[in-house]
């Protein structure tokens, strides 16, 4: 057994998960990136549209006020709005840094950044790299992580158990996959930057690693989770595969169509059409679904098209060369001339790791569990509210990122990491997951109930809410639980076993899924991404504030804390 | 539906066997990385494959597919025309189980030649400094960088067959791209390493590292831009 011991430790190699450890390093602590990815694959590196942040204010009139209020407003008013000033604050220098770091940011003829309307945003403010921004920036951080000789990454590394005792974070557990071995990590120090968990729904856009189980660890560890009813769903995934197509195909003028060829939104949002806020235009797509105006595919899922047969094809081809290509290879269809099949699937995570606006990670009474801090989507800062704007995300990844590990590295200064808390940590661990491994078990197989978690979340957790189906899946979810402990590992090794890793996943997916599918039922209001038929408005007299989820005695427990309303107040959301 | 036969070449650490599964494919529009995963579910869930993003841009999942290093999940079967796949994990790795190779010794090579931005580190951290690089500058190195790391190139090099510490495609591609760009100031010390034996001039322009990379990168051809630039003794390439 080892126990590695560092400064700081940061579980994740996102973007926030590399940002923090670059903000560390630099500031002279040893830093270990313990990931589950191997190299920059990180989820991070699919991101399309860009990244906001007002980098030439005088350029188009824009300020970092407007940036935050519309964040504000965008989040449906349940953001903490010195979070959303942070974010408005810190974002320009983060673009600064990644370019000088080797991003391509796409120019103009003047060497300025090029910016991009996104959807709620007042002003042209999204800077990009074509339609692949996550991907050159990701290649560009994880080349420059690399050059540090303090930053060593563990990568294959999944992170079964958080350690914190008396309050405090001492490190972390993990199986580390290509030598089939448990590893300790101590550290005084730890950023949790671990992503979403779109995987525990059947239609995601995101990666097949993004499980989201860490979620469910964080609340074993004695964290807190904030919003976890606020799923984003965007409206324009291909079909079967999930693959998304980037919003800037409406932004280019693009039509939503149903099987009759009506451009349905007219009938849902007649000034904006197609360009409506993301949770309008899904759940559209999904009524006309229901309404049996929708395609059916051969894989039994409902569509809708998306139509650029009237746009000019040099444009498309000019501007949106990756649409092409992934309707092509994913679904086989030449836009040009063909409908693209198109569907809502979850996005991202509003909610997360509950922490203040600094990151720091806090429990359920609202106190820092001090020497843990949480970044990116993984957290909830309290930014994004009920729901989050596009290209808002990598900025958040950046800027909290970088606090986080600023902070890390100065509280880590002086103090020393408790490596034998942490070797009893692995201890327990190998027990636990031997016997995992030695289970006879009976005939549960893994993946067979992630399929069926996947199907209930879409019940319960899904666009359009009841009272009802979340009943309903929570009681199947209770189920999914108990069979869990009759789960068979047929793997008996221990390398690169991703039945074993698998198993544990699932075990953190159930944890965060109840959260999930917990707020959709008591929430009764309609906000942002939650949206209740029996509840269709939103109702800031008895909702505006926060849902704070917890485990205790090994059972999902909730309450509500209040919203931050500094500057704006709520008011009605149009766009 | 379809029946395809999937040969997949195993590896537990200590034996290689070949493997058959038989599996209903829904469509042609699946991959072959759809199919591993339906194999995994439906039949045996021990089978070891690497894979993430299933869009071809995290660049996880190479292995060799009927004989030719491609990613799985850009695979299409439609595009293979045929009953019986055979998959192995990519040539020139070490295995760790299945089709999981060992990448490391490709990231390492990558490394050596310095794959960020030189200059004078308080330029880089001095956060307000816009170097600005204009459209013209960016079309410089725009395609070269556009490599997901994904190792197919290394995997279908001759030379890095039998020339261990050649950097390889993968390496000497990005050692163009950093240094094409204008905001960079390493092109002298990146030549030191690269003008060498197991640099640039092992190179036997083979290009079958351009004919199977996944997102068109061409690294054969930023290895002989890299040759041109030195043979020119120019300030960068
Ligand atoms: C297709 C797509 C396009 C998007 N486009 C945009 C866009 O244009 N603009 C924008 O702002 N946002 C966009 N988003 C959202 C944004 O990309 C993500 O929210 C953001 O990249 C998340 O970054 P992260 O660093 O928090 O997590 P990720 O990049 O998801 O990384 C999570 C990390 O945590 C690690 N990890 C997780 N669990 C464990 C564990 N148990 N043990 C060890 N390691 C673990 C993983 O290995 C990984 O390294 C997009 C999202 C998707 C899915
Ligand atoms: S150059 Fe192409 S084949 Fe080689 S690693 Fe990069 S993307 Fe893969
Ligand atoms: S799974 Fe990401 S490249 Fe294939």
């Amino acid at each position: 057994m080892e126990v590695l011991e560092y400064d700081v430790v940061v579980v994740g190699s996102g973007l926030a998960g590399l940002r923090a450890a670059v903000a560390a390093a630099l500031r002279g602590a040893a830093v270990a990136v313990v990931t589950k990815v191997a190299g920059p694959r990180s989820h991070s590196i699919s991101a399309e549209g860009g990244m906001a942040a007002v980098v030439h204010p005088n350029k188009t009139g824009d300020s970092y006020e407007l940036h935050a209020y519309d964040t504000v407003k965008g989040g449906d008013f349940l953001v903490d709005q010195e979070a959303a000033i942070t974010l408005a604050y810190e974002a320009p220098k983060e673009v600064h840094f990644l370019d000088s770091i080797g991003v391509p940011w796409n120019k103009d003829p003047d060497g300025t950044f090029s910016l991009r309307q996104f959807g709620g945003m007042s002003k042209p403010r999204t800077v990009f790299a074509k339609d692949k921004t996550g991907f050159y920036i990701m290649s560009a951080i994880y080349k420059h992580v690399k050059g540090f000789s303090n930053i060593h990454l563990y990568e294959e590394h999944l992170v079964t158990r958080l350690v914190v005792k008396g309050g405090a974070f001492h490190g972390v557990v993990a199986y580390d996959m290509r030598r089939g071995e448990l590893r300790g990590f101590a550290a005084p120090a730890g950023v949790v930057a671990t992503g979403g968990g779109g995987r525990m729904y059947r239609l995601t856009t995101m990666g097949f690693l993004n499980t989201g189980e860490m979620y469910g660890y964080a609340m074993r560890a004695g964290l807190a989770l904030r919003d976890m009813e606020f799923v984003q769903w965007h409206p324009t995934a291909l079909v079967p595969a999930g693959v998304l197509i980037s919003e800037a195909a409406r932004a280019e003028g693009a039509y939503l169509v149903n099987r009759h060829g009506e451009r349905f939104m007219k009938r849902y949002a007649p000034e904006r059409m197609e360009l409506a806020p993301r949770d309008v235009v899904s759940r559209a797509i999904y009524l006309e679904c229901l309404k049996g105006n929708g395609f059916v595919h051969e894989s039994g899922l409902c569509y809708v098209g998306l139509d650029i047969r009237h746009l000019d094809p040099e444009r498309v081809k000019q501007r949106l060369p990756l649409l092409l290509e992934l309707s092509k290879t994913y679904a086989g269809v030449n836009p040009l001339n063909e409908l693209i099949p198109v569907r809502p699937a979850v996005h991202y995570f509003m909610g997360g790791i509950m922490t203040d606006i600094e990151g720091r990670a806090l429990d359920r009474d609202g106190n820092w569990v001090r020497g843990l801090w949480a970044a990116g989507e993984a957290a909830s800062t309290g930014v994004h509210g009920a729901n989050r704007l596009g290209s808002n995300s990598l900025a958040e990844c950046a800027v909290w990122g970088r606090l986080a590990g600023e902070a890390a590295a100065a509280y880590a200064r002086g103090r020393r990491p408790a490596g034998e808390l942490v070797a009893e940590a692995v201890k327990a661990e190998e027990e636990r997951i031997n016997g995992l491994l030695r289970r006879e078990g009976g005939g549960e197989s893994v993946r067979g109930l992630l399929k069926e978690l996947q199907n209930l979340m879409e019940g319960g957790g899904g666009i359009v809410r009841s009272e009802r189906a979340s009943v309903e899946a929570l009681k199947k979810l209770t189920d999914l639980r108990g069979r869990l402990n009759n789960v068979r590992i047929s793997d008996g090794g221990r390398i690169y076993n991703m039945e074993l890793r698998e198993v544990l996943e699932l075990e953190g997916m159930l944890l965060a899924a109840e959260t999930v599918l917990l707020g959709a039922l008591l929430r009764q209001e309609s906000r942002g991404a939650h949206y209740r038929v029996d509840f269709q408005n939103r109702d800031d007299r008895r909702w505006l504030v926060h849902s704070v989820y917890f485990l205790y005695g090994g059972n999902v427990m909730t309450k509500q804390r209040p919203v931050n309303v500094t500057r704006w107040m709520p008011e009605a959301r149009r766009y | 539906m379809k029946s395809v036969v999937i040969k997949v070449k195993r590896y537990d650490g200590k034996k290689t066997w070949w493997q058959e599964y038989k599996v209903e494919a829904p469509s042609e529009k699946v991959s072959v990385l759809d199919l591993l995963v339906k194999v995994k579910e439906e039949q045996d869930p021990t089978l070891a494959v690497r894979y993430s993003c299933r869009m071809a841009i995290c660049g996880s999942c190479g292995m060799v597919i009927n004989g030719v290093p491609r990613l799985a999940c850009q695979t299409l079967l439609s595009e293979l025309k045929a009953e019986f796949i055979t998959v192995e994990p990519m040539w020139n790795h070490k295995v760790i189980k299945d089709l999981v190779v060992d990448l490391e010794p490709d990231f390492e090579k990558v490394k050596k030649v310095k794959p960020y931005i030189i200059r004078d580190i308080k330029e880089i951290y001095e956060t307000d400094k816009e170097f600005g690089q204009k459209p013209e500058e960016l079309d410089k190195y725009y395609n070269f960088a556009y490599c997901i790391q994904c190792g197919l190139c290394m995997s279908a090099c001759p030379v890095v067959a039998t020339h261990e510490r050649f950097l390889g495609p993968m390496a000497l591609n990005a050692g163009y791209r950093w240094s094409a760009d204008s905001r960079d100031q390493g092109w002298k010390e990146r030549v030191k390493i690269i003008d060498a034996e197991e640099g640039v001039w092992a190179c036997h322009l083979a290009y079958t590292c351009s004919a199977v990379c996944p997102r068109g990168v061409d690294p054969g051809f930023s290895i002989q831009l890299l040759k041109a630039a030195m043979l020119r003794k120019a300030k960068r390439p």
